[in-house]
């Protein structure tokens, strides 16, 4: 399991806070560039931001997500290598189809998680 | 007047039907992604309430999976609300192109800017011509129906499935890497892969607890280096690609 090891269910409360604050949040950053369009589309910094940006925040949560799960107590290091290994080796060779990529990589953590000692 | 409410009908209904048209593609893409979602939701310990909720009101596909994430962790507000910052900033740029002109209607348009996500973007992006508000309007609310049936349908194949399935949150990192391959096509980004490395590594020395968090900052901090750093050397205009 990533991150929730040790966790129960989360408050109704913290639920409905988490899902105002994704509205507000990503609601501001796709509502606010119609106001201030020219200004920003004039802004060298935010241009090669938005350039730069995606590729280093995705890896950086891959990252993170990877080091939780490695973190997990019950997890393996070989099973998740060899997991991570299956969902590149079919994003890059098959075609880069997001689906059967993840569904690859996860049937073969499943099965060495489950069937595998 | 008479001519107007003769024919208005008949080109709406078109232009409804077009929309819908359009949304099949990323629809095929958003049901199964949406159903993953309400699985993984319920294996995680979410109560199934939140998936609609999340999939309605909080619509950004990938950083959805995280949050359920988050959330069965208990992860902090500031983290939450920084991480969406960061994962979504890159809706700030579909502005540019997006035809939320054709949309008169203040509710209407509110609704169109909440349901801007990447695959809206990338329909309006694919035909830039010809778009009208009940083309626009039918198109995203299609999109965002196809992603909250998927989540129900998650949510029914979770509660048929008994007990919790070992190892199947392997999906959220898989997703996640796919995402990652998916954006470092080109030489040019394997820097900012490189400089999150190193983001995520002072992060773990420096706050074990608030990687993430912390990994972002450093990150935007180092990115910001990067940025003025190049500037001096003239070296941006190639990277900027304009």
């Amino acid at each position: 399991m990533i991150m929730l090891a040790t966790s129960g269910i989360p408050a109704t409360g913290y639920i409905i806070a988490v899902l105002a604050i994704m509205f507000v949040v990503t609601f501001t950053l796709r509502a606010l560039p119609f106001a201030i369009l020219a200004k920003l589309r004039e802004s060298t910094f935010v241009n090669v931001m938005a350039l730069w940006m995606p590729a280093g925040i995705l890896g950086l949560l891959a990252i993170a997500l990877f080091y939780s799960t490695y973190s997990s107590p019950e997890s393996e290091l070989w099973k998740l290598l060899v997991a991570v290994v299956v969902t590149v080796a079919s994003h890059l060779l098959l075609g880069r189809r997001t689906l059967a990529s993840i569904g690859l990589g996860t049937l073969t953590y499943v099965v060495l998680v489950n069937f595998v000692s | 007047m008479n001519n107007r409410s003769w024919v208005a009908p008949q080109s709406r209904r078109h232009e409804i039907l077009t929309g819908l048209k359009l949304g099949i593609g990323p629809g095929l893409g958003l049901f199964p992604l949406g159903i993953a979602l309400g699985l993984l939701a319920l294996q995680s310990g979410l109560p199934a309430w939140a998936v609609p909720a999340l999939s309605i009101f909080g619509y950004a596909g990938s950083l959805e999976f995280l949050m359920i994430d988050m959330m069965t962790a208990g992860t902090g507000l500031l983290t939450i609300a920084v991480t969406t910052f960061f994962v979504n900033f890159r809706h700030v740029f579909y502005a540019f192109s997006f035809p939320l002109h054709v949309v008169k209607n203040p509710i209407a348009k509110f609704y169109s800017m909440h349901a801007l996500i990447d695959e809206a973007y990338a329909v309006t992006a694919a035909n830039p011509t010809g778009w009208t508000a009940a083309r626009l309007l039918s198109l995203q609310i299609s999109m965002h129906c196809y992603w909250v049936a998927g989540g129900l349908v998650g949510i029914a194949i979770a509660t048929a499935i008994p007990g919790t399935i070992a190892g199947l949150d392997f999906a959220l990192l898989a997703l996640f890497i796919t995402l990652t391959l998916d954006a470092v096509r080109t030489r040019e980004q394997l820097p900012s892969l490189l400089i999150a490395t190193a983001a995520f590594l002072a992060a773990l020395l420096i706050t074990p607890n608030q990687i993430i968090f912390a990994g972002m900052i450093i990150f935007m901090a180092l990115l910001t280096i990067r940025y003025f750093t190049a500037r001096r050397k003239g070296g941006l205009y190639d990277h900027a690609g304009n």
